[in-house]
C-alpha cells in the first residue's frame, strides 16, 4: 500500500503540500484531482523518491521511501511503474528500446525483454511501431508507448501524471481505456493524477481533491460526483464563478 | 563591493561543491559495471573519432604558423634547424594540448551541457531514476571515463599531425631539408614532452565532460535554460583548461 502520511513539501518560499495525508488502497484506481498548481506532480514523485519531503514522509509497502538507501530505493522502483505527462521518452531510442531498458535492468533475457516488449505495445495498440523514434510518433502515440514502459515492467504499482491532458477528446478516451484494461489485466494498484473529470470518473474506483497543500476530501467516485462540498463542486463542474472561486483564488498555490 | 565579493566567493564554493557531489556520485555509480562499460564505449567515439576532424584541423594549420613564426625569428640570430625544436617543443608542451583542448570545450562540453540540459527538461533524466538507472552510472561516468581516455588520443594524433605540417611548410616554405629540421626537432627532446602533454589532455577531457555534467544536469526548465548551461559548460571549460594548464607547469615543469 501507498500512504502519504502529513507530508509537507514547498520549493523555495512556496509551500506546496502542507500535511498531505492519503492512503493508497492496493489493487484500486485512486484519482487525485485538483486545480493545476496545487502539487499533484509532486505527489507522484515523492512515491517513487524523485523529490524529498520537507516534514512526514511516504510509505511504499511499509518503506518510508526518503530513508531508503540507493539499492533499497533502486527496489522499490523496479516495482512501480511511472507515465510522466509528456511521455518523456529517451529520444534517441527506438519504441522498443525505450521498453527494453528497464526491462534489461531487472536483469532479463533477450528473449524475454523482446516477448514483453511485444505484449505491452499490442496492449497499447503500437505493436507496429517498435522501430519507429519518439519524435515520429504523435503526442498520443507517445503516451501510450510511456504506458507500455511501464506494463511491460510489470509492475506492482502504476503512476499516471496527467495522462489525458493536451490529447483530443477520442484519444483521451481511448487513454481512459487503456488504464482500466491494465489495471484489469495485471491488476496493479493505479495512482491517477488529472484535472480531466471525464477521465477521473471513468478510471477511478476513489477520488481525492487536493486543495490547499492538503486533501479538500477523498471518496468514491459516486461521493465526490454527489459531493456537498462548495470547492468540490466548483471543481468537478467547472464553474469559475462559484462562492468557493475567492476561496480558490486566495489559496491557490504556484 | 564587498558584499558582491562574498557573494561570488559563495556561489562559487556552493558550485564547487555541487561539481565535487556530481564526482563523489560518479565514483559511487561506478559499482553498476553492467551499465557504463557499454556506453562508454559510445561516448567514446563520439568524443574521440569524432572529434579528429576538428582536432587535426586546427594542429595542421597551427603547425604552419609555428614553423614560419620560428624561421622569421630565427633568421640571422640562431641556426633554421631550431625551427624543428620550436615547432615539436611548442606543439607537443603547450598548443597540441590547449588548442585542442580549447576547440574540445567548445564541441564536446556544450555538446554534453546540451543534451543533458535536454533530457533533463523533457523529464527522461527522470524516467531514467524511475527505470531504476542512476543518472551518475549511466550518463555522467560515461562520458567522463570517454573523455578522460579520449583526449590525450586525440591529442596525440593532433600533435603528430602539428608536427608534420610543421615539417612539410619548412621543407616546402624555408630554406631548410627534412635533415635538419628533424635534428631541431631531436635536439632538445625529452620523453616527458609526450607525457606531460598527453597527461594535461587527459585531465582537460576529465574536466570539459564533467563540468559539460554538471552545467547540463544542473538545467530545470526550459529551452532559454538548456542554451545559457551550454554556454557556460563551455566557458568553464575553457577557463578551467587554462588554470590545469598553469597547474601542471608549476607542478611538472
Amino acid at each position: 500500500m501507498i500512504a502519504f502520511r502529513a507530508v509537507h513539501k514547498g520549493f523555495a518560499a512556496t509551500p506546496v503540500l502542507e500535511g498531505f495525508s492519503l492512503e493508497i488502497p492496493d489493487g484500486e484506481t485512486t484519482v487525485i484531482i485538483g486545480y493545476s498548481g496545487t502539487g499533484k506532480s509532486v505527489a507522484l514523485k515523492l512515491i517513487v523518491g524523485l523529490l524529498e519531503p520537507d516534514a512526514g514522509g511516504v510509505e511504499v509497502d511499509g518503506q518510508l521511501v526518503h530513508t531508503l538507501d540507493r539499492d533499497a530505493l533502486r527496489g522499490l522502483r523496479a516495482s512501480i511503474g511511472f507515465v510522466f505527462q509528456f511521455a518523456a521518452l529517451f529520444d534517441s531510442m527506438t519504441v522498443a528500446e525505450n521498453l527494453a531498458l528497464g526491462l534489461r535492468r531487472q536483469g532479463l533475457a533477450d528473449g524475454e525483454i523482446a516477448e514483453r516488449t511485444t505484449e505491452a505495445l499490442e496492449l497499447v495498440g503500437l505493436a507496429d511501431s517498435q522501430e519507429r523514434y519518439p519524435a515520429e510518433l504523435s503526442g498520443g502515440m507517445r503516451k501510450r508507448v510511456g504506458i507500455a514502459r511501464a506494463i511491460a515492467l510489470r509492475p506492482r504499482y502504476i503512476l499516471y501524471d496527467e495522462p489525458t491532458t493536451g490529447l483530443d477528446p477520442v484519444t483521451a478516451a481511448v487513454m481512459d481505456q487503456l488504464m482500466v484494461r491494465t489495471r484489469e489485466a495485471y491488476g496493479v494498484t493505479s495512482v491517477v493524477v488529472t484535472h480531466d473529470m471525464r477521465s477521473a470518473y471513468t478510471v477511478g474506483d476513489r477520488i481525492a481533491m487536493l486543495y490547499r497543500g492538503t486533501i479538500r476530501q477523498v471518496g468514491t467516485v459516486d461521493e465526490i460526483r454527489h459531493s456537498h462540498d462548495a470547492v468540490v463542486r466548483q471543481f468537478i463542474e467547472g464553474r469559475p464563478e462559484a462562492a468557493a472561486d475567492a476561496d480558490r483564488v486566495a489559496g491557490a498555490r504556484a | 563591493m564587498l558584499r558582491f565579493v562574498l557573494k561570488a566567493v559563495a556561489r562559487g564554493l556552493a558550485s564547487l561543491g555541487a561539481v565535487g557531489h556530481l564526482l563523489a556520485d560518479m565514483v559511487r555509480g561506478l559499482r553498476d559495471v553492467d551499465v557504463w562499460p557499454r556506453l562508454t564505449v559510445v561516448q567514446m567515439r563520439r568524443v574521440g573519432v569524432d572529434s579528429l576532424p576538428i582536432a587535426l584541423f586546427i594542429a595542421t594549420f597551427t603547425g604552419i604558423v609555428l614553423s614560419l613564426q620560428a624561421s622569421y625569428t630565427f633568421t640571422g640570430a640562431v641556426p633554421l634547424y631550431f625551427v624543428g625544436t620550436a615547432v615539436g617543443k611548442s606543439i607537443m608542451l603547450e598548443l597540441g594540448p590547449v588548442l585542442t583542448g580549447l576547440a574540445l570545450a567548445g564541441r564536446v562540453g556544450a555538446n554534453i551541457a546540451a543534451e543533458l540540459g535536454t533530457m533533463k527538461v523533457t523529464e527522461q533524466v527522470d524516467a531514467l531514476e524511475t527505470l531504476a538507472y542512476n543518472p551518475s552510472s549511466y550518463l555522467v561516468a560515461p562520458r567522463v571515463l570517454a573523455a578522460t581516455v579520449m583526449f590525450p588520443l586525440v591529442v596525440a594524433v593532433a600533435v603528430a599531425v602539428g608536427v608534420g605540417s610543421g615539417l612539410v611548410a619548412a621543407v616546402n616554405l624555408l630554406e631548410l631539408t627534412t635533415v635538419e629540421f628533424v635534428r631541431g626537432l631531436r635536439l632538445f627532446y625529452q620523453f616527458k614532452d609526450v607525457w606531460f602533454g598527453l597527461l594535461k589532455s587527459m585531465s582537460f577531457g576529465f574536466a570539459i565532460a564533467l563540468i559539460g555534467c554538471y552545467c547540463g544536469l544542473g538545467v530545470r526548465r526550459g529551452a532559454e535554460e538548456v542554451g545559457r548551461a551550454t554556454t557556460r559548460a563551455v566557458v568553464l571549460g575553457a577557463q578551467l583548461i587554462l588554470v590545469l594548464d598553469a597547474f601542471w607547469a608549476i607542478l611538472l615543469l
